[in-house]
């Protein structure tokens, strides 16, 4: 076994209401959405209409820079609607459920296929986008030979669900199949990071063609962008793969079954949810379902994905692309007398002036609250203590804010995606939107090298 | 305590754009989150964020002060005991003088000061900083006893206009604003501010008893040589005359403690800069020279306002240098200079005030030194892959 990396920067955010290790069977859902947001950069184009019928595996929108990548229906069903926001941009295309039927891709092994073959099989079958490469953090691109793929095989975020659990319960064994399609596509090595206290179960373990790597230390110890950092560094003119392994499932599935499923397992976590618990489910799917007599009193907040880095959805959303977690957490939308002022017995932070610091309490509640507004940077130092790479964070950030492209690339912009600043933001004492500012910041970069 | 918050709410469209007190929105709008965290909800980016604002910030360095005001406030009594030689006040007698000598230094320096970022918040349509909660406290502490409020009042003006607004408000700018409003006085008002009376109260009417010279240690050893300065333990416990703030190492430890207990303070620049100051003190022991180069390096660090300028000066978050190995270089450098100019430059017997904005002058380029050498290593990580 490889050394251990031991981070020693970052927080772990005390948050109540963690899912049980109690495995749901999936609930019977209609509604499916798939959300355009969900994929940064992308334009799309479509190709079907409303009331079409769909197969799960039909495309429904190609990308236009690279219209061979597809993205395709969960389901079976009937588009219902495609919803556009401001200026008609395409926000969700909404499937109502109905049948079984699936495009079939036919079964094939990998390691008997060539690069192209295997890159061909997931582009048709709609596979394609949970490949993500980096720099940039967005849907890989087709004709690149990635220098090598990592996965990152736990999540540290608040509340994340347990990867080990997951692996343990998931639907067939199509992992090993999966990392077999990963090596067809790079010449270099696949890495797979593991928490060094992790619970090893036999389907990770037993695993061959990877690299093992462990990591412990707090969030965002399992970010697999900082897994890169520490392994081996995104320089300019690279590019490396990732895959979230429950998506290398998912590409075993298609090679070893024809179709194209991604079910997952997700977790239902947050002090808004009653019963916080894993849940079997179809990206897309409507999170209606799971959340029926489930929600506790008062104004609520439904996000999918984690605190930090998730997106709003309503209580009837749909479930995004990537995310393994929904996580419900009552809204803060109330005013609080000399709040800045408490001694914060209940309050937990990463700064050493609240009392709770000097707690073993395990958990605290936490809403939406911004707790305070909009100022210029003034604390420095701190930043550092939650991001655990070789960066300075308020350097970078400036450096976007000035759109200065040189010194971006020189700060190691390549290196980073919104999440891992997701816990700069968080600590934040002057509330900046730092995560909007990173994502910007790619934006121009993508913009500039192409 | 609702019907705070009910009437908050009632007058707030008073304040809006096209309100009848739209001019004050700055003002409302200050007053208003002071007393209530507004109900303001993420939107973007993290779902959740850190109870820590700006306003705690700002005021755990304004609780941190309070030691060395207090002291400071009997200090002023005690001081003007000797001078006048009144023997039979008590200690609660010359604390209340004190204070209420340095209130009116305090309201000045808010009135001021915070008006000034009223209006520049209202011009640019942002919220107001809190800057100036810790930079209002900051001046009276560094100010002599005996300056005019006019002169003041100038001083603050000067430092808030000039040393921050223009260059964009809190976070902006580049000097330390409490030190710059010293500054501005130093050389405005050299006759005031650097005589031997200016330190106690009511010693520049005169009438003070024969023999009572009233000069800083600092002053002391230029007049009188190191033999006539007062004892180690005075300077700590800061039973002296200086500035309000600054004579007392004890009271300045405890607000030290409060800031590096709640990680507010930067503990890298003050180790650093204590240490830096320490051994250039000790090398010039070693080197001898003139009178000063005599001073036993560790009076360096209770004397006049090092422990003042290294507790609460040069840690500014915003003035001093913002990487972590920066902080180093930028603290021994601060330590070293006020040692220099306190040595080899008489004329200026308060070096920390000086080195300190100095060095604000020079943290950005130690800074990007720090961060070229980062650029450097990932500049060599492509060449060598």
């Amino acid at each position: 076994m490889s050394t251990v990396i031991r981070l020693r920067k970052g927080l772990n955010i005390k948050l109540a209401g963690k899912a049980e290790k109690i495995l749901l069977p999936e609930t019977a859902v209609d509604r499916f959405g798939v959300r355009f947001a969900d994929f940064p950069g992308l334009t799309a184009r479509l190709e079907v209409r409303e009331g079409d019928r769909v197969m799960a595996g039909t495309a429904l929108f190609h990308d236009k820079a690279y219209p061979e990548i597809k993205y395709v229906s969960p389901v079976s069903g009937v588009i219902r609607e495609v919803i556009r926001g401001e200026k008609r941009v395409l926000t969700e295309i909404v499937i109502d459920r109905d049948g079984e039927s699936r495009v079939d891709f036919g079964v094939a092994d990998p390691l008997k296929l060539t690069r192209e073959e295997v890159t061909e099989r997931l582009l048709t079958s709609g596979m394609w986008p949970v490949l993500r490469q980096r720099p940039y953090h967005i849907v890989a691109r087709p004709g690149t030979v990635p220098r090598a793929v990592f996965i990152s095989a736990f999540d540290t975020a608040p509340l994340a669900p347990d990867i080990d659990f997951i692996m343990a319960n998931v639907h067939g064994n199509h992992l090993q199949t999966g990392i077999n399609v990963l090596s067809r596509l790079t010449d270099g090595k696949i890495h797979l990071s593991q928490e060094a206290e992790g619970s090893r179960v036999a389907e990770v373990k037993n695993l061959t063609g990877v690299e093992f790597h462990e990591f412990s230390g707090p969030h965002p110890a399992g970010n697999v962008g900082v897994q890169i950092h520490h392994i081996e560094p995104v320089s300019k003119g690279e590019v490396v793969w990732t895959v979230d392994i429950q998506d290398v499932v998912a590409l075993g599935r298609l090679f070893d079954t024809g179709f194209h499923d991604r079910e997952r397992i997700i977790a239902l976590a947050g002090s808004g949810v009653l019963h916080p618990k894993y849940h079997r489910i179809r990206p897309g799917a409507s999170v209606s379902g799971i959340l029926k007599a489930n929600l506790g009193e008062g104004n609520h907040r439904v996000i999918s994905g984690n605190v930090l880095t998730g997106k709003r959805i309503d209580a009837a959303g749909s479930i995004g692309f990537y995310d393994n977690m929904v996580t419900v957490l009552p809204e803060g939308d109330y005013h609080e007398l000399f709040g800045w002022a408490t001694p914060g017995l209940k309050k937990f932070s990463y700064w050493r002036s609240f009392v709770s610091k000097l707690l073993p309490r395990k958990e605290y509640e936490m809403d939406t609250n911004f707790h305070g507004g909009h100022r210029a940077f003034v604390m420095t130092g701190h930043y550092e203590n939650v991001l655990p790479m070789d960066i300075y964070p308020i350097y970078l950030i400036k450096a976007i804010m000035a759109g200065d492209v040189e010194l971006m690339e020189n700060l190691g912009i390549y290196e980073v995606a919104e999440e891992d600043f997701a816990l700069c933001e968080y600590i934040d004492p002057s509330k900046s939107e730092l995560q909007e500012i990173i994502r910007s910041g790619i934006n121009l970069m993508i913009k500039e090298m192409n | 305590m609702s019907f705070l918050l009910d009437k908050m709410k009632k007058m707030e469209p008073l304040f809006e754009k096209g309100g009848r007190l739209e001019k004050l929105r700055s003002v409302y709008n200050g007053f208003a989150t002071f007393l209530y965290v507004p109900d303001k909800v993420t939107t973007r980016g993290a779902h959740i964020r850190d109870y820590m604002d700006m306003k705690r910030t700002m005021i755990i360095v304004v609780i941190a002060l309070i030691p060395a005001l207090l002291f400071g406030s009997y200090n002023i009594g005690l001081q003007h005991t000797r001078a006048f030689g009144i023997v039979d006040w008590s200690l609660m007698q010359m604390f209340w003088f004190g204070f209420l000598k340095i209130l009116p230094l305090i309201i000045v320096s808010y009135v001021t000061g915070l008006g000034i970022e009223f209006i520049a918040a209202q011009i640019r349509g942002h919220e107001i900083n809190e800057g100036y909660l810790v930079t209002g406290m900051l001046i009276p502490l560094i100010m002599p006893i005996d300056v005019p409020l006019w002169m003041l009042a100038v001083s603050v003006a000067f430092a808030v206009i000039i040393g921050k607004e223009i260059f964009g408000g809190t976070g902006m700018n580049i000097l330390n604003p409490a030190l710059t409003a010293r500054a501005f006085l130093f050389f405005s008002y050299p006759a005031w501010m650097s005589g031997d009376t200016v330190w106690i109260e009511g010693l520049t009417k005169g009438g003070a008893i024969d023999a009572f010279s009233g000069a800083t240690p600092l002053a002391v050893v230029k007049l009188d040589g190191i033999g006539q300065l007062p004892s180690a333990m005075e300077m700590f416990i800061g039973t002296i005359p200086g500035s309000v703030g600054e004579t007392s190492v004890i009271a300045i430890l405890i607000g030290a403690l409060i800031l590096l207990v709640t990680g507010v303070g930067s503990w890298r620049i003050m180790l650093s800069m204590t240490l830096g100051a320490l051994g250039m003190g000790l090398l010039l022991n070693l080197t001898g020279g003139n009178e000063y180069t005599q001073i036993p390096a560790y009076y360096h660090l209770i004397m006049g306002g090092f422990a003042f300028g290294a507790v609460f000066m040069a840690t500014d978050p915003v003035s001093a240098a913002q990487t972590n190995t920066g902080k180093y270089i930028y603290g021994t450098l601060t330590g070293i200079l006020v040692v220099i100019i306190r040595v080899f430059n008489p004329a200026y017997p308060e070096g920390t005030m000086l080195a300190i904005l100095l060095m604000n002058v020079m943290a950005p380029l130690i800074d990007h030194y720090v961060v070229q050498a980062n650029i450097r290593r990932r500049v060599k990580r492509v060449r060598t892959a």
